[in-house]
């Protein structure tokens, strides 16, 4: 961690002091970069619990117990249930076939995988107004079998599945390259078969990597805003996520039930923090 | 067995089953939906595309974003080279809570970030009262917004290389007579540069495309504060799905050259490493 130093009197002392900032240095950056994270980080954060509060309690809990918001949270967490079992089943096999073998096209699929991450939100949600739209490609075949995909909650669940779709993998790919496959043969050697050898050697080593990706992979799930948005439709009590419901009640400048919406987004997102930091710590893995 | 002959022989099970499912799973959910984009991008007239992609309000969101973008990257590395020097080299009370709430923008939703800035900037707000210029409804507040959702990717990339950072490098320019500051320039720059230019193109390659943050304080004023990601609502509200594919169609090429400027930054790294 930080460069401490052990107290050791004679002239090597003197070398690791001129390595070091004078106190008055140390203390301007340290002041500077706690300066702009108060700004940045801490007042915003602030702001949403103090602005959800500042009409009363009652209007918070009337505000967080509204249909329109209870329809919305159910939403939400509808999506969760769906879309993150999925990304991490789908983040094993990838980490599983990408680690554990060597073949032609790896790299263009690890690409592929990373592609999500690099895209807007905003054109995840394109992609599948361009899929599944009258005029998508699938349209025509949509409106004779009657399915709503576009504007209804299947379209929401497969535009947060693209958003969230690389977390799981990117935390096991590194971590899966980094443990090798030793220990696995060792197992199959000694007898156990494929699947045995996973559940007792791989996702015991693997826990802690999918944890986190799961952590990360919720959250996004939960808050993602941009690509929903495009192909949600906005249908109050039908296909309005939190995030949805928090845009509408802002811009009707219900401001104090937006925020009040906005605080439990907030204590999900602290929660993830703080969970995240007992995986990392838990891992010993740091960044 | 002629599967072998693209790839090592390997005791583990569960090669067909794992990449047959992933590359199916990657295929229907990214491949087929942005390879949507070109198609429908090949099927409209060059000079239709064209006439969509340069429209003057579209220009003028390019110019937006790409300059806010860009403010806020800078911003960020300036900052975030500071803040994970200051978490990996100094120590003070809270310094561990303050290292894990660098993440919040990653873990708080964009459109909760957004409302958030939007209130403490706005002219009566927490902090735009006592600013001089307006911030919310302007490009400062999209930059600001911007700054916001970018934050942790310069931190979280220079620290572990401030962590694994050979002190005795520093201690040897010491001794060789360098002062502080040039041994900062001179030692400790060079070996974050790196990280911090991977970590500049994440920031704002996320900027470029970021919607949630921003479209509540940035007033979404046409040539003025209109985002390109927000261009391309526009264009879908208004039904003009050709000219949101469009310009869709630009910014994914942009994501893509950013993609392969970061992973040439990082084999260019992995390269010098090994040489020396």
């Amino acid at each position: 961690m930080a460069g401490h130093i052990s107290l050791q009197y004679g002239s090597k002392q003197v070398d690791k002091k001129t390595a070091r900032e004078p106190l008055l240095v140390r203390i301007l950056l340290i002041t500077v970069a706690l300066a702009f994270l108060f700004l940045f980080l801490l007042l915003p954060l602030a702001a949403i619990f103090i602005k959800a509060f500042e009409q009363g309690i009652g209007l918070y809990i009337a505000s967080i117990t509204d249909p329109d918001a209870v329809s919305a949270i159910k939403l939400t967490l509808l999506v969760v249930v769906l879309t993150v079992p999925l990304n991490a089943l789908f983040g094993i096999t990838a980490a599983w076939a990408i680690t554990k073998f060597e073949f032609k096209g790896k790299s263009l699929l690890v690409t592929l995988i990373d592609l999500p991450f690099a895209i807007s939100p905003v054109i995840a949600g394109l992609v599948f107004v361009l899929l599944f739209s009258t005029h998508g490609l699938f349209g025509d075949f949509l409106f004779q079998h009657d399915i709503k995909i576009l504007f209804a909650v299947p379209g929401i669940v497969l535009a947060t599945l693209f958003v969230t779709f690389p977390f799981v993998a990117r935390e096991l790919i590194p971590l899966m390259q980094a443990q090798g496959s030793a220990e696995e043969e060792a197992s199959l050697t000694l007898g156990a078969n494929g699947w045995k050898t996973f559940w007792l050697v791989t996702l015991p080593n693997i826990k802690w990597g999918l944890l986190y990706g799961v952590i990360l992979c919720n959250a996004r799930a939960v808050g993602e805003f941009g690509a929903v948005s495009v192909v949600s439709g906005h249908i109050r009590g039908l296909t309005n996520t939190m995030p949805l419901h928090i845009e509408i009640l802002y811009n009707e400048y219900q401001f104090s039930a937006a925020f009040a919406v906005a605080s439990l987004m907030s204590i999900l997102a602290i929660v993830t923090l703080i969970l995240k930091n007992i995986v990392e710590w838990k891992s010993g893995q740091h960044g | 067995m002629r599967v072998k002959r693209w790839k090592k022989h390997s005791i583990l099970p569960g090669f067909g089953l794992s990449l047959g499912f992933t590359t199916l799973y990657v295929s229907l959910l990214v491949l087929l939906p942005l390879a949507m984009i070109f198609v429908n991008t090949a099927s409209m007239s060059w000079a239709g595309f064209w006439a969509a992609v340069t429209e003057p309000r579209v220009l003028a969101s390019y110019r937006l974003s790409f300059g806010a973008s860009f403010a806020a990257a800078c911003i960020n590395v300036v900052f975030g080279v500071l803040i994970a020097w200051v978490l990996v080299r100094y120590s003070f009370p809270g310094k561990r809570i303050i290292d894990g709430l660098v993440d919040l923008p990653f873990a708080l939703p964009t459109a909760v970030a957004g409302i958030a800035l939007t209130t403490l900037y706005t002219e009566t707000g927490w902090v735009g009262q006592f600013l001089p210029f307006k911030v919310a409804f302007t490009p400062i507040g999209i930059i600001i917004a911007l700054t916001f959702i970018g934050l942790p990717f310069v931190v979280r990339m220079v620290q572990p290389v401030l962590q694994n950072f050979d002190q005795e490098t520093e201690e040897a320019s010491a001794i060789l007579g360098a002062g502080r500051l040039q041994t900062f320039w001179k030692v400790i720059v060079p070996e974050i540069i790196p990280a911090a230019l991977t970590g500049f193109a994440l920031a704002f390659a996320r900027a470029l495309g970021e919607y949630g943050s921003v479209v509540f304080i940035a007033g979404n004023m046409p040539m003025k504060t209109e985002i390109t990601p927000l261009m391309i609502m526009t264009k879908l509200e208004q039904y003009d799905y050709e000219g949101a594919t469009a310009i869709a169609a630009v910014m994914l090429i942009i994501s893509f050259v950013l993609l392969l400027f970061i992973n040439g930054v990082q084999w260019w790294t992995n390269r010098k490493y090994t040489h020396s």
